[in-house]
Protein backbone atom coordinates (compact mmCIF):
# COMPACT_ATOMS: atom_id res chain seq x y z
CA UNK A 1 0.00 0.00 0.00
CA UNK A 2 1.21 3.19 -1.24
CA UNK A 3 1.12 6.41 1.23
CA UNK A 4 0.23 9.14 -0.66
CA UNK A 5 -0.67 11.18 2.17
CA UNK A 6 1.70 14.80 2.88
CA UNK A 7 1.70 17.32 5.55
CA UNK A 8 1.01 20.93 4.54
CA UNK A 9 1.94 23.67 7.26
CA UNK A 10 0.65 20.75 9.77
CA UNK A 11 -2.61 20.01 8.20
CA UNK A 12 -2.66 16.28 7.21
CA UNK A 13 -3.63 16.32 3.78
CA UNK A 14 -4.60 12.32 1.86
CA UNK A 15 -3.00 13.50 -0.81
CA UNK A 16 -1.44 16.21 -2.53
CA UNK A 17 -3.84 16.96 -4.91
CA UNK A 18 -6.03 20.76 -4.45
CA UNK A 19 -7.90 22.14 -7.63
CA UNK A 20 -6.93 25.67 -7.72
CA UNK A 21 -8.36 28.89 -6.89
CA UNK A 22 -10.93 30.06 -9.50
CA UNK A 23 -10.90 26.74 -11.72
CA UNK A 24 -13.29 25.19 -9.43
CA UNK A 25 -16.17 27.46 -7.75
CA UNK A 26 -16.65 27.02 -4.48
CA UNK A 27 -17.17 23.55 -4.82
CA UNK A 28 -21.12 23.43 -5.55
CA UNK A 29 -20.93 22.39 -9.18
CA UNK A 30 -18.73 19.75 -9.10
CA UNK A 31 -20.18 18.05 -5.85
CA UNK A 32 -22.79 17.06 -8.65
CA UNK A 33 -20.08 15.69 -10.85
CA UNK A 34 -18.41 13.58 -8.37
CA UNK A 35 -17.30 12.50 -5.03
CA UNK A 36 -15.13 15.30 -3.78
CA UNK A 37 -13.68 13.49 -1.24
CA UNK A 38 -11.15 12.08 -2.89
CA UNK A 39 -9.12 15.19 -3.05
CA UNK A 40 -6.51 16.06 -0.93
CA UNK A 41 -7.99 19.79 0.02
CA UNK A 42 -9.55 22.54 -2.45
CA UNK A 43 -8.75 26.09 -3.01
CA UNK A 44 -11.95 27.71 -3.45
CA UNK A 45 -12.76 30.74 -5.39
CA UNK A 46 -10.64 33.95 -4.41
CA UNK A 47 -12.61 36.10 -2.11
CA UNK A 48 -12.82 39.68 -1.43
CA UNK A 49 -14.09 41.58 1.39
CA UNK A 50 -17.12 43.19 -0.72
CA UNK A 51 -18.92 41.02 -3.58
CA UNK A 52 -17.80 41.64 -7.22
CA UNK A 53 -18.93 41.08 -10.16
CA UNK A 54 -15.62 41.32 -12.35
CA UNK A 55 -13.88 42.76 -15.64
CA UNK A 56 -16.58 42.74 -18.78
CA UNK A 57 -16.28 39.61 -21.42
CA UNK A 58 -14.96 38.59 -23.32
CA UNK A 59 -12.77 37.40 -20.34
CA UNK A 60 -11.42 34.00 -21.68
CA UNK A 61 -9.28 33.47 -24.78
CA UNK A 62 -7.66 30.49 -26.35
CA UNK A 63 -3.82 30.17 -26.75
CA UNK A 64 -1.61 27.41 -27.51
CA UNK A 65 -1.76 24.90 -24.58
CA UNK A 66 -3.32 26.79 -22.19
CA UNK A 67 -5.75 30.13 -21.81
CA UNK A 68 -5.99 33.45 -20.66
CA UNK A 69 -8.50 34.87 -18.81
CA UNK A 70 -9.44 37.74 -16.70
CA UNK A 71 -12.16 37.19 -15.11
CA UNK A 72 -11.30 39.77 -12.34
CA UNK A 73 -12.41 38.06 -8.50
CA UNK A 74 -15.87 37.44 -9.83
CA UNK A 75 -17.27 36.10 -5.75
CA UNK A 76 -20.17 37.06 -3.65
CA UNK A 77 -18.07 38.48 -0.98
CA UNK A 78 -16.40 37.23 2.14
CA UNK A 79 -19.96 37.55 4.52
CA UNK A 80 -22.08 35.52 1.44
CA UNK A 81 -18.91 32.91 1.35
CA UNK A 82 -18.39 32.00 4.97
CA UNK A 83 -22.01 32.36 5.43
CA UNK A 84 -23.23 30.11 2.67
CA UNK A 85 -20.77 29.26 -0.22
CA UNK A 86 -18.14 27.09 2.53
CA UNK A 87 -21.08 26.04 4.92
CA UNK A 88 -22.49 24.41 1.95
CA UNK A 89 -18.85 22.69 0.70
CA UNK A 90 -18.71 21.52 3.73
CA UNK A 91 -21.67 19.17 3.61
CA UNK A 92 -20.62 17.45 0.73
CA UNK A 93 -16.53 17.94 1.59
CA UNK A 94 -14.82 16.54 4.52
CA UNK A 95 -11.34 17.43 3.92
CA UNK A 96 -9.56 20.30 4.64
CA UNK A 97 -10.66 23.64 3.10
CA UNK A 98 -8.05 25.98 1.84
CA UNK A 99 -9.47 30.30 1.68
CA UNK A 100 -8.21 32.51 -1.13
CA UNK A 101 -8.38 35.67 0.39
CA UNK A 102 -7.60 38.92 -1.55
CA UNK A 103 -8.29 42.95 -1.04
CA UNK A 104 -7.32 46.27 -2.69
CA UNK A 105 -5.64 47.59 0.31
CA UNK A 106 -4.34 45.91 3.72
CA UNK A 107 -7.79 47.10 6.05
CA UNK A 108 -9.59 45.03 2.96
CA UNK A 109 -7.47 42.03 3.22
CA UNK A 110 -7.75 41.88 6.73
CA UNK A 111 -11.16 42.19 6.80
CA UNK A 112 -11.81 39.50 4.45
CA UNK A 113 -9.27 37.14 6.08
CA UNK A 114 -11.46 38.24 9.71
CA UNK A 115 -14.52 36.36 8.14
CA UNK A 116 -12.77 33.30 5.92
CA UNK A 117 -10.45 31.89 8.25
CA UNK A 118 -12.33 30.94 11.17
CA UNK A 119 -14.10 28.83 8.73
CA UNK A 120 -11.54 27.24 6.59
CA UNK A 121 -8.26 24.95 7.95
CA UNK A 122 -5.71 27.33 5.90
CA UNK A 123 -5.55 30.55 4.55
CA UNK A 124 -3.87 31.20 0.96
CA UNK A 125 -3.09 34.80 0.70
CA UNK A 126 -3.86 36.12 -2.94
CA UNK A 127 -1.34 38.97 -3.95
CA UNK A 128 -0.78 37.90 -7.59
CA UNK A 129 -4.16 38.46 -9.52
CA UNK A 130 -3.25 39.87 -12.65
CA UNK A 131 -6.64 41.09 -13.45
CA UNK A 132 -7.73 43.28 -11.21
CA UNK A 133 -6.43 47.10 -10.44
CA UNK A 134 -4.70 48.52 -7.39
CA UNK A 135 -4.90 45.52 -5.44
CA UNK A 136 -4.03 41.63 -5.61
CA UNK A 137 -0.55 42.08 -7.97
CA UNK A 138 0.05 45.47 -6.90
CA UNK A 139 0.91 43.87 -4.06
CA UNK A 140 2.52 40.86 -5.20
CA UNK A 141 5.26 42.49 -6.94
CA UNK A 142 7.25 44.24 -4.57
CA UNK A 143 9.22 42.57 -1.69
CA UNK A 144 7.98 45.63 0.52
CA UNK A 145 4.79 45.54 -0.43
CA UNK A 146 4.25 41.45 -0.40
CA UNK A 147 5.99 41.72 3.19
CA UNK A 148 2.84 44.40 4.07
CA UNK A 149 0.36 42.30 3.26
CA UNK A 150 1.43 39.28 5.25
CA UNK A 151 2.37 41.24 8.35
CA UNK A 152 -0.72 42.77 8.19
CA UNK A 153 -3.17 39.65 7.84
CA UNK A 154 -0.96 37.71 9.91
CA UNK A 155 -2.45 40.01 12.93
CA UNK A 156 -5.62 38.66 12.39
CA UNK A 157 -4.79 35.23 10.73
CA UNK A 158 -4.98 32.51 13.67
CA UNK A 159 -4.51 29.55 10.61
CA UNK A 160 -1.89 28.42 8.75
CA UNK A 161 -1.27 31.05 6.10
CA UNK A 162 0.46 30.66 2.38
CA UNK A 163 0.75 33.38 0.41
CA UNK A 164 0.58 32.55 -3.54
CA UNK A 165 3.18 34.67 -5.04
CA UNK A 166 3.10 36.36 -9.10
CA UNK A 167 5.36 34.97 -11.61
CA UNK A 168 5.48 38.68 -13.00
CA UNK A 169 8.37 39.34 -11.22
CA UNK A 170 12.49 39.59 -12.11
CA UNK A 171 13.15 37.46 -9.20
CA UNK A 172 10.31 35.32 -7.49
CA UNK A 173 13.03 34.36 -4.75
CA UNK A 174 13.20 38.06 -3.23
CA UNK A 175 9.52 38.31 -2.78
CA UNK A 176 9.41 34.34 -1.49
CA UNK A 177 11.82 35.42 1.20
CA UNK A 178 10.04 38.45 2.42
CA UNK A 179 6.95 36.30 2.69
CA UNK A 180 8.91 34.16 5.17
CA UNK A 181 10.01 36.67 6.95
CA UNK A 182 6.86 38.38 7.43
CA UNK A 183 5.42 35.12 9.03
CA UNK A 184 4.32 33.23 5.90
CA UNK A 185 3.52 29.53 7.10
CA UNK A 186 3.88 28.58 3.07
CA UNK A 187 3.90 29.75 -0.13
CA UNK A 188 1.74 28.64 -3.42
CA UNK A 189 3.66 29.62 -6.77
CA UNK A 190 2.97 30.12 -9.48
CA UNK A 191 -0.51 32.93 -10.24
CA UNK A 192 -1.25 33.50 -13.80
CA UNK A 193 1.45 34.63 -16.48
CA UNK A 194 0.28 38.14 -17.80
CA UNK A 195 -0.46 37.34 -21.02
CA UNK A 196 -2.24 39.28 -24.89
CA UNK A 197 -4.26 37.78 -27.39
CA UNK A 198 -5.12 39.89 -30.49
CA UNK A 199 -8.12 38.74 -32.99
CA UNK A 200 -6.26 40.05 -36.37
CA UNK A 201 -9.26 40.08 -38.30
CA UNK A 202 -11.14 42.33 -35.91
CA UNK A 203 -7.99 44.50 -34.95
CA UNK A 204 -9.67 44.21 -30.99
CA UNK A 205 -7.72 42.42 -28.14
CA UNK A 206 -9.41 39.06 -28.02
CA UNK A 207 -10.20 39.79 -23.96
CA UNK A 208 -12.32 42.91 -23.25
CA UNK A 209 -9.57 44.05 -20.75
CA UNK A 210 -6.80 43.48 -23.78
CA UNK A 211 -4.81 42.14 -20.87
CA UNK A 212 -5.37 38.76 -18.94
CA UNK A 213 -3.68 35.80 -17.00
CA UNK A 214 -1.59 32.99 -19.01
CA UNK A 215 -2.30 29.68 -17.84
CA UNK A 216 -2.31 25.74 -18.69
CA UNK A 217 0.64 23.34 -19.35
CA UNK A 218 2.32 25.75 -21.58
CA UNK A 219 3.73 27.31 -18.07
CA UNK A 220 4.31 23.91 -16.60
CA UNK A 221 8.30 24.46 -16.93
CA UNK A 222 7.86 28.01 -15.37
CA UNK A 223 6.26 26.88 -12.45
CA UNK A 224 8.59 24.00 -11.88
CA UNK A 225 11.71 26.33 -12.39
CA UNK A 226 10.16 28.69 -9.48
CA UNK A 227 8.96 25.86 -7.24
CA UNK A 228 12.49 24.40 -7.25
CA UNK A 229 14.19 28.14 -6.57
CA UNK A 230 12.01 29.03 -3.96
CA UNK A 231 11.59 25.59 -2.45
CA UNK A 232 15.52 25.73 -2.15
CA UNK A 233 16.30 29.31 -0.68
CA UNK A 234 13.20 29.37 1.83
CA UNK A 235 12.16 26.87 4.87
CA UNK A 236 8.56 26.91 4.76
CA UNK A 237 6.72 24.03 2.41
CA UNK A 238 5.54 25.33 -0.90
CA UNK A 239 2.37 24.37 -3.08
CA UNK A 240 3.05 24.24 -6.96
CA UNK A 241 0.63 25.24 -9.14
CA UNK A 242 0.88 25.75 -12.98
CA UNK A 243 -0.02 23.68 -15.87
CA UNK A 244 -0.55 20.30 -13.67
CA UNK A 245 -2.55 17.65 -15.63
CA UNK A 246 -1.05 14.46 -14.77
CA UNK A 247 0.12 12.21 -11.91
CA UNK A 248 3.54 12.62 -13.48
CA UNK A 249 3.27 16.17 -13.35
CA UNK A 250 2.32 16.09 -9.87
CA UNK A 251 5.28 14.01 -9.00
CA UNK A 252 7.77 15.81 -10.96
CA UNK A 253 6.25 19.57 -8.83
CA UNK A 254 7.12 17.25 -5.58
CA UNK A 255 10.56 16.38 -6.49
CA UNK A 256 11.40 20.10 -7.72
CA UNK A 257 10.14 20.85 -4.13
CA UNK A 258 6.38 21.13 -3.40
CA UNK A 259 4.83 19.35 -0.78
CA UNK A 260 1.52 20.09 -2.30
CA UNK A 261 0.30 20.47 -5.89
CA UNK A 262 -2.60 22.52 -7.13
CA UNK A 263 -4.31 21.53 -10.66
CA UNK A 264 -6.00 24.12 -11.84
CA UNK A 265 -6.67 25.12 -16.20
CA UNK A 266 -6.92 21.18 -16.65
CA UNK A 267 -10.45 21.51 -14.59
CA UNK A 268 -11.96 23.54 -16.93
CA UNK A 269 -11.44 21.34 -20.06
CA UNK A 270 -11.26 17.86 -18.22
CA UNK A 271 -14.01 17.89 -15.48
CA UNK A 272 -12.62 14.93 -13.88
CA UNK A 273 -8.58 15.52 -13.95
CA UNK A 274 -8.21 15.72 -10.67
CA UNK A 275 -9.79 11.69 -9.24
CA UNK A 276 -8.09 10.84 -12.52
CA UNK A 277 -4.59 11.73 -10.77
CA UNK A 278 -5.75 10.79 -7.49
CA UNK A 279 -6.67 7.37 -8.86
CA UNK A 280 -3.60 7.02 -11.34
CA UNK A 281 -0.75 8.29 -8.66
CA UNK A 282 -0.10 4.85 -6.58
CA UNK A 283 0.57 3.42 -10.14
CA UNK A 284 2.80 6.10 -11.31
CA UNK A 285 4.56 5.36 -7.52
CA UNK A 286 5.04 1.79 -7.70
CA UNK A 287 6.19 2.37 -11.17
CA UNK A 288 9.04 4.72 -10.19
CA UNK A 289 9.49 2.79 -6.63
CA UNK A 290 8.04 5.56 -4.41
CA UNK A 291 6.58 4.00 -1.86
CA UNK A 292 6.05 7.43 0.84
CA UNK A 293 4.81 10.19 -1.79
CA UNK A 294 6.33 12.62 1.19
CA UNK A 295 9.72 11.17 0.70
CA UNK A 296 10.22 13.06 -2.75
CA UNK A 297 9.73 16.34 -1.96
CA UNK A 298 12.73 18.01 -3.00
CA UNK A 299 15.12 15.61 -3.79
CA UNK A 300 16.43 17.29 -6.45
CA UNK A 301 19.88 18.79 -5.33
CA UNK B 1 -22.90 16.90 -17.19
CA UNK B 2 -21.63 13.88 -18.22
CA UNK B 3 -18.07 12.90 -20.02
CA UNK B 4 -18.74 10.19 -23.35
CA UNK B 5 -16.35 9.29 -26.63
CA UNK B 6 -18.29 9.91 -29.24
CA UNK B 7 -18.22 8.44 -32.64
CA UNK B 8 -18.43 10.47 -35.90
CA UNK B 9 -21.31 9.42 -38.69
CA UNK B 10 -20.71 11.98 -40.66
CA UNK B 11 -19.62 15.24 -40.63
CA UNK B 12 -20.90 17.61 -43.82
CA UNK B 13 -20.82 21.04 -44.42
CA UNK B 14 -24.89 21.81 -45.66
CA UNK B 15 -24.41 25.79 -46.29
CA UNK B 16 -21.47 27.98 -46.94
CA UNK B 17 -18.67 27.19 -43.86
CA UNK B 18 -21.84 25.67 -42.21
CA UNK B 19 -21.46 21.98 -41.26
CA UNK B 20 -23.49 19.37 -39.52
CA UNK B 21 -21.57 16.98 -37.08
CA UNK B 22 -23.51 13.50 -36.36
CA UNK B 23 -22.69 12.16 -33.30
CA UNK B 24 -23.12 8.58 -32.02
CA UNK B 25 -22.56 6.52 -28.21
CA UNK B 26 -23.73 6.18 -25.10
CA UNK B 27 -26.06 10.00 -25.31
CA UNK B 28 -29.60 10.54 -23.29
CA UNK B 29 -32.00 12.54 -25.08
CA UNK B 30 -30.61 16.38 -24.19
CA UNK B 31 -32.62 19.32 -23.94
CA UNK B 32 -33.31 21.79 -26.63
CA UNK B 33 -31.08 24.25 -26.53
CA UNK B 34 -28.52 22.60 -24.27
CA UNK B 35 -24.53 22.55 -26.04
CA UNK B 36 -22.03 19.75 -25.81
CA UNK B 37 -18.69 20.96 -24.97
CA UNK B 38 -16.40 19.14 -27.88
CA UNK B 39 -12.66 18.10 -27.83
CA UNK B 40 -10.68 20.07 -31.29
CA UNK B 41 -7.16 18.02 -31.49
CA UNK B 42 -4.56 20.89 -31.14
CA UNK B 43 -6.51 23.07 -29.24
CA UNK B 44 -6.43 23.37 -25.18
CA UNK B 45 -10.50 24.84 -24.43
CA UNK B 46 -13.48 22.55 -25.77
CA UNK B 47 -16.03 24.33 -28.51
CA UNK B 48 -19.27 24.95 -26.97
CA UNK B 49 -21.92 23.93 -29.70
CA UNK B 50 -25.47 23.64 -29.27
CA UNK B 51 -27.68 20.68 -30.27
CA UNK B 52 -29.21 20.70 -33.19
CA UNK B 53 -31.23 17.24 -33.11
CA UNK B 54 -31.28 14.79 -30.11
CA UNK B 55 -32.08 11.61 -29.78
CA UNK B 56 -31.32 8.76 -27.61
CA UNK B 57 -27.66 7.41 -28.45
CA UNK B 58 -27.31 10.16 -31.19
CA UNK B 59 -26.46 13.80 -31.33
CA UNK B 60 -26.08 16.35 -34.59
CA UNK B 61 -24.59 19.70 -33.95
CA UNK B 62 -24.57 22.37 -36.80
CA UNK B 63 -21.59 24.93 -36.04
CA UNK B 64 -19.75 27.79 -38.46
CA UNK B 65 -16.24 27.78 -39.31
CA UNK B 66 -15.08 30.94 -37.31
CA UNK B 67 -11.61 30.11 -36.14
CA UNK B 68 -8.93 27.82 -35.54
CA UNK B 69 -11.03 25.49 -33.47
CA UNK B 70 -13.98 24.80 -35.93
CA UNK B 71 -11.55 25.07 -38.95
CA UNK B 72 -10.33 21.57 -37.00
CA UNK B 73 -13.82 20.20 -36.44
CA UNK B 74 -14.43 19.91 -40.38
CA UNK B 75 -11.72 17.85 -40.66
CA UNK B 76 -13.69 15.01 -38.48
CA UNK B 77 -14.26 11.89 -40.61
CA UNK B 78 -16.83 8.66 -40.04
CA UNK B 79 -15.42 6.51 -36.93
CA UNK B 80 -13.48 9.59 -35.50
CA UNK B 81 -13.77 9.09 -31.92
CA UNK B 82 -14.16 12.61 -30.03
CA UNK B 83 -14.84 13.21 -26.60
CA UNK B 84 -17.42 15.20 -25.30
CA UNK B 85 -19.10 16.99 -22.37
CA UNK B 86 -22.70 16.75 -22.72
CA UNK B 87 -25.81 18.02 -20.88
CA UNK B 88 -24.56 21.13 -20.60
CA UNK B 89 -26.68 24.32 -19.93
CA UNK B 90 -30.38 25.07 -19.31
CA UNK B 91 -32.40 24.98 -22.43
CA UNK B 92 -35.59 26.51 -23.68
CA UNK B 93 -38.25 25.61 -21.33
CA UNK B 94 -41.94 24.90 -22.90
CA UNK B 95 -44.69 26.72 -21.38
CA UNK B 96 -48.55 25.00 -20.82
CA UNK B 97 -49.74 28.50 -21.57
CA UNK B 98 -47.85 28.79 -25.30
CA UNK B 99 -50.28 28.11 -28.30
CA UNK B 100 -48.78 29.56 -30.68
CA UNK B 101 -44.39 29.94 -30.95
CA UNK B 102 -42.50 31.95 -32.72
CA UNK B 103 -38.80 31.01 -32.88
CA UNK B 104 -36.26 33.86 -34.42
CA UNK B 105 -32.80 32.78 -35.65
CA UNK B 106 -30.14 34.59 -37.01
CA UNK B 107 -27.24 32.75 -38.82
CA UNK B 108 -25.67 29.78 -37.11
CA UNK B 109 -27.89 30.78 -34.16
CA UNK B 110 -31.04 29.06 -35.93
CA UNK B 111 -29.73 25.38 -34.97
CA UNK B 112 -30.91 25.09 -31.45
CA UNK B 113 -34.29 25.95 -32.77
CA UNK B 114 -34.65 22.79 -34.50
CA UNK B 115 -34.82 20.36 -31.62
CA UNK B 116 -37.11 23.30 -30.05
CA UNK B 117 -39.38 23.42 -33.29
CA UNK B 118 -39.58 18.95 -33.16
CA UNK B 119 -40.90 19.32 -29.51
CA UNK B 120 -43.16 21.92 -30.22
CA UNK B 121 -44.17 20.05 -32.74
CA UNK B 122 -44.83 16.68 -30.90
CA UNK B 123 -46.55 18.72 -27.96
CA UNK B 124 -49.12 20.62 -30.92
CA UNK B 125 -47.94 23.64 -30.76
CA UNK B 126 -48.37 25.89 -33.66
CA UNK B 127 -44.82 27.31 -34.79
CA UNK B 128 -43.47 30.05 -37.03
CA UNK B 129 -39.72 30.40 -37.81
CA UNK B 130 -38.58 33.77 -38.64
CA UNK B 131 -34.66 33.04 -39.58
CA UNK B 132 -32.46 35.63 -40.84
CA UNK B 133 -28.88 35.13 -42.66
CA UNK B 134 -26.40 37.55 -44.78
CA UNK B 135 -26.99 35.50 -48.03
CA UNK B 136 -29.13 32.74 -49.40
CA UNK B 137 -25.47 30.66 -49.18
CA UNK B 138 -25.24 30.53 -45.67
CA UNK B 139 -29.03 28.82 -45.17
CA UNK B 140 -28.86 25.78 -43.19
CA UNK B 141 -32.27 23.10 -42.66
CA UNK B 142 -34.90 25.06 -45.22
CA UNK B 143 -36.14 21.71 -45.78
CA UNK B 144 -36.39 20.59 -42.30
CA UNK B 145 -37.93 23.48 -40.71
CA UNK B 146 -40.29 23.40 -43.38
CA UNK B 147 -41.85 19.90 -42.44
CA UNK B 148 -41.81 20.74 -38.79
CA UNK B 149 -43.11 24.62 -38.56
CA UNK B 150 -46.08 25.66 -39.79
CA UNK B 151 -44.60 28.94 -41.25
CA UNK B 152 -41.34 29.69 -42.15
CA UNK B 153 -40.41 33.27 -43.27
CA UNK B 154 -36.70 33.72 -44.25
CA UNK B 155 -34.34 37.33 -44.41
CA UNK B 156 -31.08 37.57 -45.97
CA UNK B 157 -29.40 40.36 -45.92
CA UNK B 158 -28.14 40.69 -49.36
CA UNK B 159 -31.68 40.28 -50.68
CA UNK B 160 -30.90 37.02 -52.28
CA UNK B 161 -33.27 34.82 -50.29
CA UNK B 162 -36.94 35.97 -48.89
CA UNK B 163 -37.20 39.33 -47.29
CA UNK B 164 -34.36 41.51 -47.91
CA UNK B 165 -33.20 43.28 -44.22
CA UNK B 166 -33.48 41.99 -40.94
CA UNK B 167 -35.75 39.67 -38.98
CA UNK B 168 -37.32 42.15 -36.71
CA UNK B 169 -39.04 43.69 -39.85
CA UNK B 170 -41.01 40.06 -40.65
CA UNK B 171 -42.20 40.24 -37.07
CA UNK B 172 -45.49 42.15 -37.34
CA UNK B 173 -46.39 39.27 -40.17
CA UNK B 174 -46.43 36.85 -37.37
CA UNK B 175 -48.83 35.55 -34.75
CA UNK B 176 -47.47 34.49 -31.50
CA UNK B 177 -47.97 34.72 -27.89
CA UNK B 178 -44.40 33.14 -27.14
CA UNK B 179 -40.91 33.95 -28.80
CA UNK B 180 -38.16 32.09 -28.40
CA UNK B 181 -34.75 33.56 -30.11
CA UNK B 182 -31.18 32.30 -30.89
CA UNK B 183 -28.60 35.16 -32.82
CA UNK B 184 -25.94 37.38 -32.44
CA UNK B 185 -26.15 40.03 -29.73
CA UNK B 186 -27.42 43.12 -31.60
CA UNK B 187 -30.20 41.00 -33.49
CA UNK B 188 -31.23 40.09 -29.90
CA UNK B 189 -30.86 43.34 -28.80
CA UNK B 190 -32.97 44.61 -31.49
CA UNK B 191 -35.55 42.08 -31.27
CA UNK B 192 -35.94 42.29 -27.96
CA UNK B 193 -37.42 45.90 -28.40
CA UNK B 194 -39.20 44.71 -31.30
CA UNK B 195 -41.20 41.62 -30.16
CA UNK B 196 -44.22 41.85 -27.93
CA UNK B 197 -45.09 39.20 -25.60
CA UNK B 198 -42.81 37.28 -23.55
CA UNK B 199 -40.26 34.58 -24.24
CA UNK B 200 -36.53 33.43 -24.53
CA UNK B 201 -33.46 34.14 -25.59
CA UNK B 202 -29.94 32.21 -25.69
CA UNK B 203 -26.92 33.78 -25.60
CA UNK B 204 -23.67 33.19 -26.32
CA UNK B 205 -20.38 34.00 -25.11
CA UNK B 206 -16.17 32.61 -24.95
CA UNK B 207 -16.49 30.20 -22.32
CA UNK B 208 -13.74 28.86 -20.38
CA UNK B 209 -15.52 25.46 -18.90
CA UNK B 210 -18.91 25.11 -20.14
CA UNK B 211 -20.30 23.92 -16.27
CA UNK B 212 -20.26 26.90 -14.19
CA UNK B 213 -16.56 26.94 -12.39
CA UNK B 214 -14.39 29.57 -13.65
CA UNK B 215 -16.67 32.66 -14.60
CA UNK B 216 -15.63 33.46 -17.40
CA UNK B 217 -19.07 33.79 -19.41
CA UNK B 218 -20.85 36.20 -16.75
CA UNK B 219 -23.81 38.26 -17.26
CA UNK B 220 -25.17 41.04 -15.17
CA UNK B 221 -29.26 40.07 -15.37
CA UNK B 222 -32.10 41.71 -13.39
CA UNK B 223 -31.34 38.57 -10.77
CA UNK B 224 -27.85 39.78 -10.43
CA UNK B 225 -24.62 38.21 -11.66
CA UNK B 226 -25.62 35.06 -13.90
CA UNK B 227 -23.15 32.66 -16.11
CA UNK B 228 -24.27 32.13 -19.30
CA UNK B 229 -23.12 28.27 -19.54
CA UNK B 230 -24.64 27.01 -16.28
CA UNK B 231 -27.54 29.43 -15.72
CA UNK B 232 -28.37 30.04 -19.07
CA UNK B 233 -27.80 29.76 -22.72
CA UNK B 234 -31.34 30.57 -22.06
CA UNK B 235 -32.63 34.03 -20.18
CA UNK B 236 -36.43 35.04 -20.00
CA UNK B 237 -36.93 38.23 -21.62
CA UNK B 238 -36.93 39.82 -18.32
CA UNK B 239 -33.95 38.45 -17.44
CA UNK B 240 -31.96 40.39 -19.24
CA UNK B 241 -30.56 43.92 -19.15
CA UNK B 242 -29.73 46.03 -22.34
Amino acid sequence: MVDLSVNLCGVKLQNPVIPASGTFGFGAEMSEVYDLNVLGSISIKGTTFEPRFGNPTPRIAECPSGLLNSVGLQNPGAKVVAEEEIPHLRQHFHQPIIGNVCGFSLDDYRACCELIAPKVEIVELNISCPNVHNGGMAFGTTPDGAASVVKAVREVCHKPLIVKLSPNVTDIVVIAKACEEAGADGLTLINTLLGMRIDIRRRQPVLARKMGGFSGPAVFPIALRMVYQVSKACHIPVVGCGGVASAEDVVEMMMAGATAVQVGSENLRDPFVCPQIVESLPSVMKELKINKLSEIIGIIE
Amino acid sequence: MIKRNLVVMRNEEVASKIFRLELAGEIPQLVAGSFVEVEVKGQYLRRPISVCESMPGKVTLVYKVVGKGTAQMTKLVANDVVNCLLQLGNGFHISDSCRKALLIGGGIGTAPLYQLAVELRAKGIGTTLVAGFASQSEIFYQKEFAKVCDKTLYATMDGSFGHKGLVTELLPECDYDYFYACGPTPMLKALNAAVTTEGELSLEERMGCGFGICMGCSLMTTHGAKRICKDGPVFRKEELIW
